[in-house]
C-alpha cells in the first residue's frame, strides 16, 4: 500500500536530515528566544543557538530527564499560552509527581500524521474497522490511536478496556480487521474468546494487531501471529512525546521514527556520548515540531538500537529495534553495560536451561565479577558431572559472547530461582552491600 | 527380555550446599524406600547424588514432587573378590573391549563388595564380564 505522505516519507536521506537540521535551528532559536527554562538550560549547557550549525551539533544541546518534566508540574514549562492548549494528558507518576502534558491543535495534528503515517505503514487504511482497546481518558493510548485511524479513514470502533467478551462479540459483529492494546490484553482476549468458543483466527475478521505501552518480545509475536492468526505490530512512543507515535511497517523490521517530527540518538547512558547504528543503548528524542511542551534531547529511559539502513519498504526515515530493557536495570560490570533483559533473552535460545536466572555481582579486588545463576532443564539432566560441565561452559561461553563481559554460570536446583519478575530478586549486586 | 543385570540407578541434580543431601534422604524415607548404595559426584557448585534404591520409580516421584531434578541410569553391580587386583581386572576386561567406564563407586553388599559401574555400552559390558568369569549382582536382589 502506497505511503500516507510518500514525499515525506520517501524523501532521500540528505534531504531529510537538511530538514530536520531546519527544523532543528527553528525550535532552538524559539525556545531560546520564549522560554526561561530552555534558555537558561542552554546558558547552563553554555550553547547558544548560533552553535547549531550541523545537525551533529544537536549534541551540544542539554539533555533533558523526566525529573525536568516533574519539577515543572504542572504546566511550568509549557511554551505556549493556556488558550492556545486543546488538550491535557496526564501521565501517573510511580514516584512522585504526574507529569502533565499540553497540546496545542498543532501539537495534536502532528501527533494524528505521525499516527496515519504508521497505521498506513501497517497496511491498514479506508475499509478497515479498528477496535481501540487502550485506555481512553488522561492516557495517551486510547485517543491517540483513535486520531490515528479515524485520520486514514478507517472507521474506530472505541472500545478502550475491559468487558472483555462484549469487545470479542463486537469484533465479530462490527467486522473488525485490526485491534490496538497491550499484546498481554490481546492474548487475554484469545484465551476468553476460546472459553466463549469463538476463534480468533477463523470467526473473526481480524488480521492486525498494533501492540505496545508494554514491553514483550519476538517470541511473543510469534505466539501471537501463531494462535490468533494476525500479523502484530510494535508500536512506540510515551506521553512525553504525545503518546504512541511510531510503529513498525509491514516489513517488521524496526520502528520507524519521522525524521521531521522527530530526532532520535542513540547515547550511552552512562556517558551519554552518542552512539553508532547498531550499538546499543538509550533512546533520546527531540520532537521536531511540538509546541506546547517541546522535547529537547530527552532521556526516555529505554534501551533500543537504531538502524540507520533504508527499509525495503521504501520509507528512508531510521528506524529503532524493539525496547530491550529500561536504563533503571542496567548493570556497569567492568566498564559494560549489561542488562538483565540480555541475559533473558540468551537464555531463551538455549533449550539446556530454563528461562528463570539471578545475576548474582561481587567484586573480586578491583574487579566485578558477574554470576549467572540459572536451573538445569528436565532434558539437558545428565548423571555425568562432565556432561553437566558442558552445559555449563555453553551457558558461560553464549552469554559471554552477547553480553561481552565474562560470566560464571551456577548451575542449580529447578525452581529455587525467583520466578516474579522484579530487578529486586532478579539482581544482586554485592558491590553496594 | 529385559537384562536381568542391569540396575536402574536413580541421579539426582543437586547444589552443593548444607541440607540437599539430608532433604534427598528424608523424601526417600519419607516414601519408605530403602537405599542400598549411596555416591556423590561434585563439581563447581553443584553436584549429582547416585543411589540405588529398592523402589527406583517411586523414589523418582517422591523427589520430582518436592522439584528435585531426577533421572534414570543404568549401571551394573560387579562382585568384588576378596583378593588384590580386582579392580584392575575388570579394567582391563573392559578396556580391551573398548567399553569406557563413565564413572564408579563402591559399597559393601551383604558377602561381598561390589564395584557399581555406568558405562557407555551397558549390554556389552555384561556380556564381556560374564564371559570373562566375573560376578554380576541381579537386579532383583534391590527389590
Ligand atoms: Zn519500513
Amino acid at each position: 500500500m502506497a505511503a500516507w505522505n510518500p514525499r515525506i516519507e520517501e524523501m532521500p536521506r540528505d534531504e531529510l536530515q537538511r530538514l530536520q537540521f531546519k527544523l532543528l535551528k527553528m525550535l532552538v532559536y524559539r525556545l531560546y528566544s520564549f522560554n526561561d527554562f530552555y534558555r537558561r538550560r542552554m546558558k547552563d549547557a553554555g550553547v547558544h543557538p548560533d552553535d547549531i550549525r550541523t545537525l551533529d551539533d544537536v549534541r551540544k544541546l542539554p539533555f533533558m530527564y523526566k525529573r525536568d518534566l516533574r519539577d515543572g508540574y504542572p504546566d511550568r514549562i509549557f511554551s505556549a499560552a493556556r488558550d492556545e492548549l486543546v488538550r491535557y494528558h496526564v501521565s501517573s507518576g510511580t514516584t512522585g509527581k504526574p507529569t502533565v502534558v499540553g497540546y496545542t491543535r498543532h501539537d495534536v495534528e502532528i501527533w494524528t500524521e505521525s499516527l496515519a503515517r504508521a497505521f498506513t505503514s501497517c497496511g491498514l487504511g479506508r475499509g478497515d474497522v479498528v477496535q481501540v482497546s487502550y485506555g481512553y481518558g488522561l492516557f495517551t493510548g486510547g485517543l491517540g490511536a483513535h486520531y490515528g485511524a479515524e485520520r486514514i479513514g478507517a472507521t474506530v470502533l472505541p472500545t478502550s478496556v475491559g468487558n472483555t467478551e462484549r469487545q470479542i462479540e463486537l469484533m465479530q459483529d462490527l467486522h473488525v480487521t485490526a485491534i490496538a492494546c497491550t499484546p498481554s490484553y490481546l492474548l487475554h482476549m484469545g484465551e476468553v474468546a476460546e472459553k466463549m468458543g469463538v476463534s480468533i483466527q477463523d470467526d473473526t475478521d481480524l488480521r492486525a494487531g498494533i501492540l505496545g505501552a508494554e514491553p514483550w518480545s519476538e517470541q511473543m509475536r510469534e505466539r501471537i501471529q501463531d494462535w490468533l492468526g494476525i500479523r502484530a505490530y510494535d508500536i512506540y512512543g510515551t506521553s512525553e512525546l504525545s503518546g504512541p507515535m511510531f510503529t513498525e511497517c509491514t516489513e517488521q523490521k524496526g520502528i520507524h521514527i519521522w525524521g521531521d517530527l522527530a530526532l532520535a540518538e542513540i547515547v550511552d547512558p552512562e556517558t551519554g556520548e552518542p552512539l553508532g547504528p547498531g550499538e546499543r543503548g538509550e533512546l533520546t528524542v527531540t520532537i521536531l515540531q511540538k509546541e506546547a511542551l517541546p522535547i529537547i534531547r530527552y532521556r526516555i529511559g529505554d534501551i533500543t538500537v537504531m538502524d540507520d539502513g533504508t527499509c525495503a519498504c521504501g520509507r528512508t526515515h531510521p528506524r529503532i529495534g524493539r525496547i530491550q530493557g529500561r536504563v533503571d536495570d542496567m548493570l556497569i560490570i567492568r566498564g559494560i553495560n549489561v542488562f538483565p533483559s540480555q541475559v533473558e533473552h540468551t537464555l531463551m535460545q538455549i533449550p539446556d536451561v530454563g528461562r528463570h536466572f539471578q545475576i548474582v555481582v561481587d567484586r573480586r579486588g578491583a574487579l566485578d565479577t558477574m554470576l549467572v545463576r540459572v536451573e538445569v532443564a528436565e532434558e539437558a539432566f545428565s548423571d555425568k558431572i562432565t556432561d553437566l560441565m558442558v552445559v555449563k561452559k555453553k551457558v558461560e561461553h553464549r552469554l559471554r559472547s552477547s553480553l561481552n563481559v565474562g560470566v560464571d554460570v551456577e548451575l542449580v536446583e529447578p525452581g529455587s530461582l525467583p520466578r516474579f519478575e522484579g530487578k529486586s530478586k532478579k539482581v544482586i549486586d554485592r558491590r553496594s552491600m | 527380555m529385559e537384562n536381568p543385570y542391569i540396575i536402574k540407578q536413580i541421579s539426582i541434580f543437586s547444589e552443593n550446599r548444607p541440607g540437599r543431601l539430608a532433604a534427598i534422604a528424608e523424601a526417600l524415607k519419607g516414601a519408605e524406600i530403602n537405599i542400598f548404595a549411596f555416591s556423590i559426584a561434585e563439581a563447581d557448585g553443584f553436584g549429582v547424588v547416585r543411589a540405588l534404591v529398592d523402589r527406583p520409580e517411586e523414589a523418582y516421584r517422591a523427589l520430582t514432587d518436592l522439584g528435585f531434578r531426577v533421572s534414570f541410569t543404568e549401571v551394573v553391580g560387579v562382585k568384588m573378590r576378596d583378593e588384590p587386583g580386582g579392580l584392575s581386572e575388570i579394567a582391563s576386561i573392559l578396556g580391551d573391549a573398548d567399553i569406557n567406564i563413565e564413572y564408579a563407586y563402591a559399597y559393601s553388599g551383604r558377602d561381598a563388595a561390589v564395584l557399581i559401574l555406568r558405562v557407555d555400552q551397558v549390554e556389552d559390558a555384561i556380556r564381556q564380564i560374564l564371559e570373562r568369569g566375573g560376578e554380576l549382582l541381579e537386579a532383583s536382589r534391590f527389590r
